[in-house]
C-alpha cells in the first residue's frame, strides 16, 4: 500500500531549527546589546584604570615622608636640614633621608608664583625628604619627630597619611563608581532581552503553543530561546567588547605618561576585559531569556 | 477516555459544555457531530489537555487530568494526535518538518523515523513535496500534512477536528481509510466532522452536541 518516496530530499533531510530566525530582529536585538556591552567593557577597563592610578600614587606617598625644617637661632637653614637629615638617617625603616636641593624647592613653588615672581629671593623653607625601606614596618611620624627633637631640630613631619587617605578614597569612588556602571548596565542589558523574549515568545505564540501542544518538554521550548538570545547576546558581546578593547588601544597608544591617559594608566591586559565580555552577556542574555520564557510558557495550560 | 459530569467554561463566561459524561473504550472509532458552535471544539480541547474541566472528572489512559502534574504532562499529551482544524502548521519548516515533529519531540533520532516519515508523506500524497513551506501548500496539503503529523506518532489517540473539510472526496476517503487502518493498530479515534456523507460510510458510532450537550446517535451508546 505504501510506497518508498521517490523525492530526493529525505536522505539529506536534518532537523530544521524549531525557532524561525527574525534578521531584522535579531540585528537590532544585536545592535542595542552591542552598545551596553561597549559600555560595560569601558566602564570595566576604567575601574581598572582607576584602580591602578590609586594604588600607584598610594604607593610612592606611603613610602615616604616630608620633613619641613624651621631654622632655629642663628643656625642656617641648610645646616639645619643638613643635620636633620642626618638624624632622620638613624631611624629605624629609613632607607635615606635627602635635603631637597634649594633649586628643586624653587622649581616646586614656581607654577604656584608665576614666571614672574623672584623666587630666589624668597625665604624658602628647607625640606627633607625620607625614603622608608620597603621591607619591614615604616616608622611612624611621631618616631621622626622624636628623631629631629633629639637633635635639636625643629621641623614638621607630613607623613602623607592625609594625602593617602583621600587618594585611597578616590580611587575607591572611581572603583565603585565604574563597577555601579557595568553592573547597571549589564543589568540593562539584561532588562533588553527580557524584553526581546517576551517580544519574541509573543511574536511566535503559534509555534510555541504548536510544539507545546505536540509534547515538548517546557524546559525544551524555554532552551529554544535561551539558546538563541544566548547566541545573539554572545555576538553582541563579541563586538561591543572587540570595540570597546579598539578604543582603550587607541587611548593606550596615544597616551602614555603624559598623554590622554595619565589620571587613568590603562594596561594592555585591561583589553582582555573583551575577551570576556560575550560570555558574560551569553550568560546574563540566558538567565534572562530562561527566566522570562519559564514565566511565560508556565502561564500556558 | 471517560468524562463523567464535565463542564467547562472560559474564564467567567457561562458553561460552554455542560453535564459530558461518556466513555470511549481502547481501540474504539467514533465520530463527534454537531452544529457550529455546539461545543465540540472545546471538547477536544479537554481532551487534548489544552483547558482543564471547571467541574467532573476527565480521565485519559487511566489518569484524572486534574491529578497530572505540569512535568507529566509532555508524556501524555505526546500519547495524544490531534488534527487541528486550522491545521496549526509551522510555517518556517519543511513539510518534512512538520511531518516529523512528534518524534522529534518524543526524542528520536532522526535516522531512525526519517523512512517513516517519508513513506507517510508519500501516502498522503505529498511524496514531492517534502522540502516545500506550508504557506505554499494548497488548502488540502496543508490538511493531509497536518494529518500525517497527527498520525505518524501512532499514537493512543487520535482526535481529529474535521480532517476532511478541504479536501476531495477520494482524498476524504483515503484519510478515512488511513484512520481505520490506524484505529486497527490501536489507536483509539475521535474525529468531529460535519461531513454526514463521511460519517455515514464510516459506519462508526457517533455522539451528537448540541448546545454544550451531548446525545448519542442510534443504538451506539456508552
Amino acid at each position: 500500500m505504501i510506497k518508498k518516496p521517490d523525492d530526493d530530499a529525505a536522505p539529506r533531510w536534518r532537523p530544521a531549527p524549531l525557532l524561525p530566525r527574525e534578521a531584522a530582529q535579531d540585528i537590532l536585538l544585536v545592535f542595542v546589546t552591542g552598545v551596553l556591552c561597549f559600555f560595560a567593557c569601558l566602564a570595566v577597563i576604567c575601574a581598572l584604570a582607576a584602580n591602578r592610578a590609586a594604588g600607584g600614587w598610594s604607593d610612592q606617598l606611603k613610602d615616604s615622608a616630608t620633613v619641613l625644617i624651621r631654622p632655629v637661632g642663628d643656625e642656617s637653614a641648610d645646616t639645619a636640614a643638613g643635620r636633620a637629615a642626618a638624624a632622620l638617617g638613624g631611624v629605624k625603616g629609613v632607607a635615606e633621608a635627602r635635603v631637597l636641593e634649594k633649586a628643586k624647592a624653587e622649581t616646586l613653588v614656581q607654577p604656584w608664583l608665576g614666571p614672574a615672581a623672584q623666587v630666589a629671593d624668597l625665604p624658602l623653607p628647607r625640606m627633607v625628604t625620607v625614603q622608608f625601606e620597603t621591607k619591614g614596618p615604616h616608622p611612624t611620624a611621631a618616631q621622626l619627630a622624636a628623631a629631629l627633637k633629639g637633635a635639636g631640630v625643629d621641623g614638621m613631619v607630613d607623613d602623607h597619611s592625609r594625602w593617602i587617605g583621600d587618594i585611597l578614597r578616590a580611587g575607591a569612588l572611581a572603583r565603585t563608581a565604574a563597577i555601579t556602571a557595568a553592573v547597571l548596565i549589564a543589568l540593562s542589558a539584561a532588562a533588553v532581552i527580557a524584553f526581546a523574549t517576551r517580544a519574541g515568545l509573543a511574536a511566535r505564540h503559534e509555534i510555541v503553543e504548536v510544539l507545546h501542544l505536540a509534547g515538548a518538554e517546557d524546559r525544551s521550548i524555554i532552551r529554544l530561546f535561551q539558546d538563541r538570545l544566548a547566541e545573539l547576546a554572545a555576538l553582541a558581546g563579541l563586538l561591543g567588547g572587540a570595540a570597546a578593547a579598539l578604543v582603550a588601544a587607541m587611548a593606550r597608544l596615544m597616551g602614555g605618561a603624559d598623554g590622554l591617559t595619565p589620571v587613568l594608566p590603562i594596561a594592555w591586559t585591561d583589553l582582555l576585559t573583551g575577551l570576556a565580555c560575550p560570555l558574560i552577556a551569553a550568560a546574563v542574555a540566558a538567565v534572562a531569556a530562561r527566566i522570562t520564557a519559564a514565566r511565560l510558557i508556565g502561564g500556558m495550560p | 477516555m471517560r468524562f463523567e459530569g464535565v463542564g467547562m467554561r472560559y474564564g467567567r463566561s457561562p458553561e460552554v459544555l455542560q453535564d459530558i459524561s461518556f466513555e470511549l473504550r481502547p481501540g474504539s472509532f467514533h465520530f463527534l457531530t454537531g452544529p457550529s458552535g455546539a461545543g465540540k471544539s472545546s471538547l477536544l480541547k479537554l481532551i487534548y489537555l489544552a483547558h482543564r474541566p471547571s467541574r467532573g472528572r476527565v480521565s485519559l489512559f487511566g489518569r484524572d487530568v486534574l491529578s497530572v502534574t505540569r512535568p507529566e504532562t509532555p508524556a501524555l499529551r505526546r500519547r495524544i494526535g490531534v488534527v487541528f482544524q486550522e491545521y496549526r502548521l509551522l510555517d518556517h519548516v519543511s513539510v518534512f518538518d512538520n511531518a516529523a515533529l512528534p518524534l522529534r519531540l518524543a526524542g528520536l533520532k532522526p535516522s531512525s523515523y526519517q523512512g517513516d516519515v517519508a513513506e507517510l508523506l508519500t501516502w498522503v500524497g505529498l511524496g514531492r513535496r517534502f522540502t516545500a513551506l506550508p504557506p505554499t501548500l494548497a488548502g488540502g496539503e496543508k490538511q493531509r500534512l497536518a494529518i500525517a503529523r497527527a498520525v505518524v506518532g501512532r499514537p493512543d489517540l487520535l482526535i481529529a477536528d474535521e480532517p476532511t473539510g478541504n479536501i476531495d472526496r477520494p482524498m476524504g476517503l483515503r484519510i478515512l481509510r488511513l484512520l481505520t487502518e490506524l484505529n486497527k493498530l490501536g489507536t483509539t479515534i475521535l474525529v468531529a466532522s460535519h461531513d454526514q456523507d463521511l460519517v455515514a460510510r464510516s459506519g462508526m458510532p457517533v455522539m451528537e452536541m448540541d448546545q454544550g450537550r451531548l446525545s448519542w446517535r442510534g443504538a451506539a451508546g456508552p
